[in-house]
């Protein structure tokens, strides 16, 4: 079991959401994060420019199987890139995955633990 | 001695205003200038009532839709927008003219025979040109490109409204001379909402539904924001009917009493409705019954007692749930009910207000008549001004929309619409770290 976690963009947010659950990966948790990257966002108040120090991003969270975790990540790096043309540019900013070994896994509900708990 | 004759004149503040201004009633102009105030308060309300119903992504976006109204219509009507509506008929009554108050030139000095400065009055008039195209943007909420929305209300404001507030308004508009008396609107049930919820609608079906709609969730991103929204609106109505009468006595008395007990009404029958249906009262639907309220109280509230009020919210409310919920069954996407609630509400209290009216206005208008004047015949002049503004409205706006759509592209492309308005037309964000949805 793998814990994939994904830094994306805001706006890439319903691009990816939408193109895990056609791949029938439904069971996501998402949040609102901001951090650093190498990203230097210019955004215009009130006509001046102001570079923000902290960018706002989102965090999904996908708990998988091993066998789902390379369809997972393909799903996100396709969805998450947001240059002209999605297969090949991303831009600066388009955010990071992570994958971390998952130790356990437990259905509250049925207190189901390991894989057939995801 | 000249000096201290002159000094006399002067001493009682009023000898001043009366000689300034000869015709000026007091009264009468200092509550339709706060009238005047109190609508435009009534398009903040409505942006946050539309805002706090969209997802977080468009909330800024939803709310300029409101805003940028206030600037367009507002330019549009100083230039134009005035002399068509109440300028005398030209083009065989389609709209009105007079050269005179292009730009408003004609009004600097002008007093009319109700006691007010003109400026009043137009200013009173054009916040209800700003209003009813902000009304329509709740049709097509969070899909449609922001510069092609300015052309949209810009075309519709010069090619719906204005003939439509001319015929209804101006004293030799047709439907304002149809019948004994008239047709009976008087503030704006067809002028506004009839024509908005229609013009919504038919919008909503050329454009086509949301991104995902109905399968996926589309959360109100802050009901609170609505809620105030609604208060805000509710407030406001009191200058869009009360105001309506163009005088501070006994008709803004009557028109007042009228909204706030079908404001009362319509919230109260949803609140009882959806908690039998559903079983639970929700928020929301206290503030749509409000809303259902006064959208049919506003063509009748010169008309009607508060009895009739009643009658009339009750049936607003019911009739604009059930309009709800056939939208759910039949699939369209008029996402904040704008026809749900604003048109189906105007139709009925356009067509119901007939049973209510009081007798002293049956009256006035069988001696217009020449003799009788009855129930039926009234009620065949409430159907036929409700159909003509359904038509007109339908019709133009369907034309309009098509030709933007076709020209500059009027609904957004699917990557905008997933980003969400509020960075893709603003560059902007609504809300800070609020959860995403």
């Amino acid at each position: 079991m793998k814990l994939i976690t994904a830094i994306i963009r805001e706006t890439q947010l319903d691009m990816v959401h939408e193109r895990l659950i056609e791949n029938e990966i439904t069971r996501i948790t998402v949040s609102r994060v901001s951090g650093h990257g190498q990203q230097r966002t210019e955004e215009v108040y009130r006509g001046k420019k102001v570079v923000p120090s902290l960018i706002p991003k989102v965090k999904l969270e996908i708990a998988v199987n091993d066998d789902f975790v390379d369809l997972t990540v393909n799903t996100i790096i396709k969805a998450a890139k947001s240059g002209e043309n999605r297969s090949t540019d991303g831009l600066i900013g388009d955010g990071k995955i992570f994958i971390t070994q998952l130790e356990e896994c437990i259905r509250i509900r049925t207190e189901e633990r390991g894989p057939s708990a995801i | 001695m000249l000096l201290v004759g002159s000094f006399l004149c002067i001493m009682p503040g009023t000898a001043v205003f009366a000689q300034d201004g000869a015709g000026i009633d007091t009264g009468i102009t200092a509550w339709m200038l706060t009238s005047t105030a109190l609508v435009l308060l009534m398009i903040p309300g409505l942006a946050m009532f539309y805002g706090g119903l969209v997802r977080s992504k468009n909330v800024l976006g939803t709310m300029m839709h409101s805003f940028t109204a206030m600037g367009i219509m507002t330019v549009l009507w100083v230039i134009c927008g005035y002399a068509m509506c109440f300028g005398p008929n030209v083009l065989w009554g389609w709209f009105g003219w007079n050269s005179e108050y292009l730009l408003l030139r004609g009004l600097d000095e002008a007093i009319m025979e109700e006691g007010i400065p003109e400026y009043v009055f137009s200013m009173f008039q054009g916040k209800f040109a700003i209003i009813t195209p902000a009304i329509i943007a709740g049709a097509f909420a969070e899909r449609v490109r922001f510069k092609s929305y300015c052309v949209f209300i810009a075309a519709w404001g010069l090619l719906v409204y204005n003939p439509l507030c001319h015929w209804v308004w101006a004293e030799d508009g047709y439907l304002f001379n149809m019948g004994a008396d008239g047709a009976i609107d008087f503030a704006g049930g067809t002028v506004v909402h009839i024509s908005a919820g229609v013009s919504g609608l038919v919008a909503v079906l050329y454009l086509g539904a949301r991104r995902g709609f109905p399968k996926s969730n589309m959360p109100p991103s802050n009901l609170t924001m609505t809620m105030i929204g609604g208060g805000l609106l509710w407030v406001g109505w009191f200058g869009f009917n009360a105001g309506s009468s163009v005088s501070s006595g006994l008709s803004t008395a009557q028109a007042l009493a009228a909204t706030q007990v079908a404001a009362a009404a319509g919230g109260l029958a949803w609140m009882i409705i959806e908690g039998w249906h559903q079983g639970k009262a929700t928020a929301l639907g206290f503030v749509s019954g409000i809303l259902a309220g006064l959208v049919a109280i506003t063509p009748a509230a010169g008309v009607v007692t508060p009895a009739g009020a009643l009658v009339l919210g009750v049936a607003a409310t019911a009739l604009c749930y059930l309009a709800i919920l056939l939208k759910n069954k039949l699939g369209y996407d008029d996402s904040l009910d704008a026809f749900g609630i604003h048109g189906v509400g105007g139709i009925v209290g356009a067509v119901l207000l007939t049973f209510f009216i009081r007798d002293s206005w049956m009256a006035d208008a069988a001696e217009a008549a020449g003799g009788s004047w009855t129930i039926w015949q009234q009620f065949g002049v409430q159907v036929a001004a409700v159909l003509i503004a359904i038509v007109y409205a339908g019709v133009l706006t369907y034309i309009l929309v098509v030709i933007i759509e076709k020209t500059m592209g009027f609904r957004s492309t699917p990557e905008k619409e997933m980003q969400g308005l509020d960075i893709a037309y603003h560059g902007e964000h609504g809300y800070g770290m609020l959860n995403p949805n």
